[in-house]
């Protein structure tokens, strides 16, 4: 992926060469195509000229992004992964990351946030697999309801959680759904067999030293075999050697204790480790890895404990809403019909940010405060994550209700 | 008609404000359960609507860069003038309303929809989300009631000048979209103040309104006409006549409302400031009037064919307003209310009746027959030219004659 990400930057820098070296040809084919664009606009007005070409190929390059559902494939009986065909745009991702997915359930749009689940794929499809969560709205659509064909809203790759290839010993400690993003970057070293993973011999090619060398344990933590999402994958990849699997069924072993951790991993000390759940167990592990003064990166994947305020009056958007200080100015401002952006709404893919002009708004994981004063604040505002954010008093956030 | 709570026989009466406070919230409990069942088949149904509208736009443009070919014109006329109509009606006037928000599709939203009309999405917005569906037929604040021109109700005064009012109507029918846009930059009112009176926003709503006007025009009158060569002026006339043809059906839709005969309206000071939830219901089940007819009519009218239900709720979904329908007249029966509703081509009659009645001195139709036509005439003439006074005297005589004929 590295590579591939040089290549691409490369190409660019190309292109830009050759702009500056020719730069009437550029700017006169600039000012056709600026023309046509303005013919086109004054044709179609009051839409724009994308809106039309929406209507024959919404994947075209220049389209906002999107991907179409290929196929759903069943993991477990609550899980599936979702392979999707990315728009034109699609910029690739590194393993590991996740990206944001809007999808209309029952009428409705909901954004959420997945790790993408393969390695850069020789069909340039992209997956997630996602767990259905009692209660989930997009989750137990996704797993039980979406169709192949349908469109969904994209956006770019993020995330930092990616591997650092100057290190050979690693540790990736996953519970349940955790597993997703390290899957996506087991994948991406090993040619599994799955259809969709490139070859060993095209990725020796591409990238010989990738694979090589590396020491990989994998301690994954789930209630039971069954529900373990990429089972298969998981067994195959130990039985072949590649990696060393220690999973840990609740039902098997009892409820996993950090504290055993260098029982199971007795060469703790000269590994680095990934980890991906949920706060409970993150928590345990920075404090045990600080302790023992080991090297740790981790994922959260579900909202810590929520701590409620005594909220106030929002007002956003031209609204005035008074909220309890258990909602999320996110939900709030949505139920009163207000366009909000959102993401994963869990705190972690800062899709929903939003300025908060004054006052106070409560995080709803630490309970930390923030506060905006006019005049002692920047003007423009505090980002605020809406979706973890509840009123702390009277708060003004800035939304034109602009989304895209 | 005349103003509700002048009337001896007000159509309210028999309505104790136990009654009323009940009425409403029967018809609560009616929206929540529409509110409650919003969900996929509604976003589909939207979307295959615009999504239809679309392509018969673009088909229909597309034939047209062959107008001078008779059949091509009249084919690529008649699909354009539907387009510009479902355009205007079941899509621009509906998402404007907010009836599709709940999908939160920032493309199929309130906040960012324009649509083809001179007026612009958020001057109409104001003007008639806010004014008239707050201030349905209260006379001298919802403007939709004559456009602040007409004269809508007995109770206004008669003046010469309404004698042109059904010309005017006619006139205001051909060129509609830019009677709106007018209408809703408040044009009559704002140009009659000095200029350092008019609000602050006006002369930039005014530029805005300008801006949408020339693109509009642009895109009909100048690119699409350029981009058909030699049916350039073939092609002018299809989007003329297209433009006509919208501008005429939603002209006729919008009378069919709330201009019918036997429709409600109300006086400003009849408003009670803190008016209920139910009294405000009321009020627009009475202010407005249906328009029977088949599936197609009821989409090309944008479901405003269902002018009572689209008024008690502007913003549900408008294909839902036919499935509450039966419900909504089953509550006017239930509270002894007459439920208005008739076919297109009897609600236009009506409204123009309307019209042209009120053009004329209170009375005089009434009391005018062929034989008696040229006495008559001399009488309207005499309040044409005469003073006040002689005004006065003559409507007199004409109430008295009403009154003895009935």
């Amino acid at each position: 992926m590295r590579s591939n990400l040089d290549v691409m930057s490369s190409a660019a820098l190309r292109s830009t060469t050759q702009r500056t070296t020719t730069p009437r040809a550029g700017g006169l084919r600039r000012s056709l195509g600026e023309r046509l664009h303005k013919v086109a606009s004054a044709a179609v007005t009051p839409l724009e000229p994308s809106d039309v070409l929406d209507l024959f190929n919404p994947l075209r390059r220049g389209a906002e992004l999107r991907a179409r559902i290929v196929a759903v494939h069943a993991e477990t009986d609550d899980a599936a992964t979702i392979e999707l065909k990315p728009g034109k745009d699609w910029a690739g991702h590194i393993p590991g990351q996740y990206i944001r997915i809007g999808i209309d359930v029952d009428g409705r749009r909901q954004w959420r946030a997945y790790s993408l689940t393969h390695g850069p794929r020789p069909d340039r499809h992209i997956s997630i697999t996602v767990k259905a969560v009692p209660g989930g709205v997009v989750s137990q659509f996704l797993v039980h309801q979406a169709k192949p064909g349908t469109l969904v809203h994209l956006e770019q790759a993020a995330g930092e959680f990616v591997l650092d290839h100057t290190h050979h010993k690693l540790l990736f400690v996953t519970a349940g759904s955790g597993i997703t993003p390290v899957i996506g970057m087991l994948r991406n070293l090993f040619p599994v067999t799955d259809s969709g993973v490139l070859g060993l011999d095209k990725l020796d090619q591409r990238s010989p030293s990738l694979s090589r060398g590396l020491d990989i344990v994998v301690v994954h933590l789930a209630p039971s075999e069954p529900q373990t999402i990429f089972r298969r994958n998981l067994t195959e990849l130990h039985d072949s050697g590649a990696v060393t699997v220690i999973p840990r069924y609740d039902d098997v072993h009892g409820v996993f204790d950090v504290a055993t951790l260098a029982e199971l991993v007795p060469d703790l000390a000269e590994r680095t480790t990934y980890a991906c759940g949920p706060h409970g167990l993150l928590d345990a592990l920075e404090a045990h890895h600080a302790e023992r003064g080991l090297e740790l990166y981790t994922e959260q994947f579900r909202v810590g404990a929520v701590e409620a305020g005594e909220g106030g009056t929002l007002s956003i958007a031209g609204q005035t809403l008074e909220l309890d200080g258990a909602t999320t100015i996110l939900d709030a401002a949505e139920e009163a019909g207000v366009l909000m952006p959102s993401g994963c709404r869990m705190g972690i893919c800062m899709g929903c940010i939003l300025p908060l002009r004054e006052g106070a708004v409560r995080d709803l994981r630490t309970g930390d405060v923030t506060v905006a004063v006019p005049g002692e604040t920047p003007v423009a505002g505090l980002p605020v994550q809406t979706c973890i954010s509840a009123a702390a008093g009277a708060c003004t956030i800035e939304h034109k209700e602009r989304v895209r | 008609m005349t103003v509700i709570t002048k009337k001896p026989d007000s159509a309210i009466a028999h309505l104790t404000p136990e009654d009323i406070e009940e009425l409403g919230r029967e018809l609560d409990a009616i929206r929540q359960s529409v509110i409650d069942s919003r969900g996929e088949s509604d976003a589909r149904y939207i979307r295959r609507v615009i999504k239809t509208q679309r392509y018969l736009e673009l088909g229909s443009r597309a034939v047209l860069l062959a107008s001078m070919f008779p059949p091509a014109w009249v084919v690529g006329t008649a699909g354009l003038s539907v387009a510009k109509i479902l355009d205007n009606m079941e899509i621009g006037h509906n998402i404007l309303h907010g009836q599709w928000d709940w999908m939160r599709d920032p493309k199929i939203h309130s906040t960012v929809w324009e649509w083809d009309s001179a007026s612009t999405a958020e001057g109409w917005k104001h003007s008639h989300n806010e004014l008239h569906h707050t201030y349905t037929n209260i006379i001298g604040k919802d403007n939709d009631l004559g456009y602040g021109i007409m004269r809508v109700d007995e109770d206004q005064r008669w003046m010469p000048s309404s004698l042109l009012q059904p010309l005017f109507n006619f006139v205001n029918m051909l060129v509609f979209e830019y009677g709106i846009a007018a209408y809703d930059l408040e044009l009559g009112r704002n140009l009659r103040l000095p200029k350092e009176k008019r609000p602050a926003e006006f002369a930039e709503n005014v530029s805005k309104t300008l801006k949408k006007v020339r693109k509009q025009a642009l895109k009909d009158y100048v690119v699409h006409p350029l981009l058909s060569g030699p049916s350039f002026l073939s092609t002018v006339a299809a989007n003329l006549t297209a433009n006509v043809v919208r501008n005429v059906w939603s002209h006729s839709v919008i009378m069919c409302g709330h201009f019918p005969e036997g429709v409600e309206t109300y006086e400003k000071a009849s408003i009670d400031p803190n008016e209920t939830r139910g009294e405000w219901y009321l009020r627009q089940m009475l202010g407005s009037a249906n328009i029977s007819g088949s599936k197609a009519m009821h989409i090309m009218s944008g479901n405003l064919s269902h002018q009572i239900e689209h008024h008690l709720w502007p913003d549900l979904p408008s294909n839902r307003y036919a499935e509450v329908a039966p419900k909504v007249e089953a509550l006017f029966e239930k509270y002894g209310l007459r439920y208005h509703s008739a076919s297109m081509p009897a609600q236009v009659y009506s409204a123009w009746h309307k019209v042209v009645r009120l053009s004329l001195p209170n009375n005089w139709l009434a009391t005018t027959k062929p034989s008696n036509l040229p006495s008559q005439l001399k009488v309207l003439w005499k309040m044409t030219r005469g003073s006040r006074a002689e005004r006065r005297r003559l409507q007199q005589q004409l109430d008295l004659e009403a009154a003895y004929l009935a």
